[in-house]
């Protein structure tokens, strides 16, 4: 894994809160599940249908019946649970899961975010992603800053078909943290020795900085 | 009344030309293999299938898509099968992509007699196009109708001669909906129990959604992304 994967990851699981239910994307988002301390008592929700993903499987577990979201083979912790589609959709519209992270290709400066589709390529399909960013409480997106021509993934307005209108309410890059507030984007964080005028240099979408960092900045 | 079919030929005979079909599974968990494989030897065409997925080349519904017996797809995720790819760029197949969570409840609603519901999944994305908009609570919502099968195919762990059905672990996913959104519903089972044998407490499917009830041998269930912990 690149390092500014292995970054984003290593921020993104603090978000992660003791005794709280977890939707975790595909790709990245589900390695955020290998580095969540074990004294935390997370139950991860995968939308297939099971509630408490427990770790992979040792060779002579594995169960083809038993998979998360990304068809891989899993196990079921403790105290988990199997239920249909339509009720696993409903705990997430119903807003019965804490924390959603989930991997983006843009963020506009109102917490748009597009993740599913680029005209042009051959369409795979949204999956549980619309859901998802409409129903979990909080919904967490991780990407690394820019594309791999530099510029940036965060965007005035999204040029991609959008996943979700104004759903994104904290986007963790390799460079920074931002929340999407009612008075716009805020930048919270800088990570891996960025500061705010490299921020502000790969970010095409226009956002404030939150005092404590200025502060932090000027010292 | 015994459900119990021995044949899968003559059930899926069952399935006309240019029905729709609502098939159970997620990936290749829990996909009614056996039935699937009998529709692809019998040939019925023109089927529009609604499924989450749409299988692999060689296996599930790509059987089916290989076979060109489906004229339109309605799933939410479709990028494990090349064939799919093809026969969509060409404009052999039709496509409908519905996000995961509105699938589930659309085939959920077709099953429960429910013609519409209105859900924000999809506001401002392309899935909302031309569909009936409605603030309902303060928040902007979609009008998504539902979809009843002409006949479903689902498969499940054991079932008794009247129907009852229990599905094993995250094979369930959407063959509970699928079996109840079926006008005709053929159900599969790993293993037929003695009718009373399954605790009326732990039925998943009750017996009225099921018409035909087949037994399956020798399950192939293939694993899509074997992942093991690592040593």
């Amino acid at each position: 894994m690149s390092s500014q994967r292995e970054n984003i990851i290593q921020r993104a699981v603090q978000e992660v809160e003791n005794g709280t239910i977890v939707n975790l994307g595909i790709g990245m988002p589900t390695m955020i599940a290998n580095y969540i301390p074990a004294e935390k008592n997370i139950f991860l929700h995968s939308e297939n249908g099971l509630l408490g993903i427990g770790p992979y499987p040792g060779e002579e577990d594995v169960d083809a019946d038993l998979i998360n979201a990304g068809k891989e083979t899993v196990t079921v912790k403790q105290g988990g649970s199997f239920f249909d589609n339509a009720e696993s959709f409903a705990m997430i519209r119903g807003g019965h899961i804490d924390l959603a992270i989930l991997g983006g290709m843009e963020v506009s400066s109102q917490g748009d975010l597009a993740n599913w589709m680029i005209p042009g390529k051959m369409v795979k399909g949204m999956g549980g992603a619309m859901d998802i960013v409409q129903g979990a409480q909080k919904v967490v997106i991780i990407m690394t800053h820019t594309n791999k021509n530099g510029e940036s993934k965060i965007r005035k307005a999204c040029a991609l078909p959008l996943t979700g209108e104004k759903v994104v309410d904290r986007l963790i890059t390799d460079m920074a943290v931002f929340d999407f507030t009612p008075s716009g984007m805020v930048l919270r964080e800088v990570l891996n020795g960025a500061d705010v005028k490299t921020v502000e240099q790969y970010t095409e979408a226009p956002f404030t900085i939150d005092e404590a960092l200025v502060d932090r900045e000027a010292k | 009344m015994t459900k119990v079919q021995t044949s899968f030929e003559e059930s899926v005979a069952r399935i006309q030309d240019g029905d729709t079909l609502i098939v159970g599974g997620f990936g290749l968990c829990g996909i009614p293999e056996k039935a699937i494989q009998a529709l692809a030897e019998k040939g019925t065409k023109n089927l529009t299938v609604v499924s989450n997925n749409c299988g692999v080349n060689d296996w599930g519904l790509g059987l089916l898509l290989e076979n060109k017996q489906i004229k339109k797809m309605v799933a939410s995720y479709v990028g494990e099968n090349k064939i799919f790819e093809e026969q969509y760029l060409s404009g052999e197949l039709e496509v409908e992509l519905v996000p995961q969570g509105t699938l589930a409840e659309r085939i959920r609603a077709g099953g429960a007699g429910i013609p519409g519901f209105y859900t924000p999944t999809g506001v401002g994305t392309p899935i909302a196009e031309g569909k009936e908009h409605k603030v309902i609570g303060g928040r902007q919502c979609i009008l998504e109708e539902a979809i009843q099968g002409d006949a479903a195919l689902v498969k499940a762990w054991k079932g008794d001669a009247y129907g009852n059905l229990i599905y094993q672990k995250t094979a369930r996913n959407f063959n509970p909906l699928a079996a109840a959104a079926g006008k005709f519903t053929i159900a599969e089972v790993e293993e037929l129990v003695g009718v009373g044998e399954l605790d009326p407490d732990f039925i998943h499917t009750p017996s009225l959604y099921v018409q035909h009830l087949l037994v399956g041998t020798s399950y192939e269930k293939r694993i899509e992304r074997k992942t093991v912990q690592q040593a």
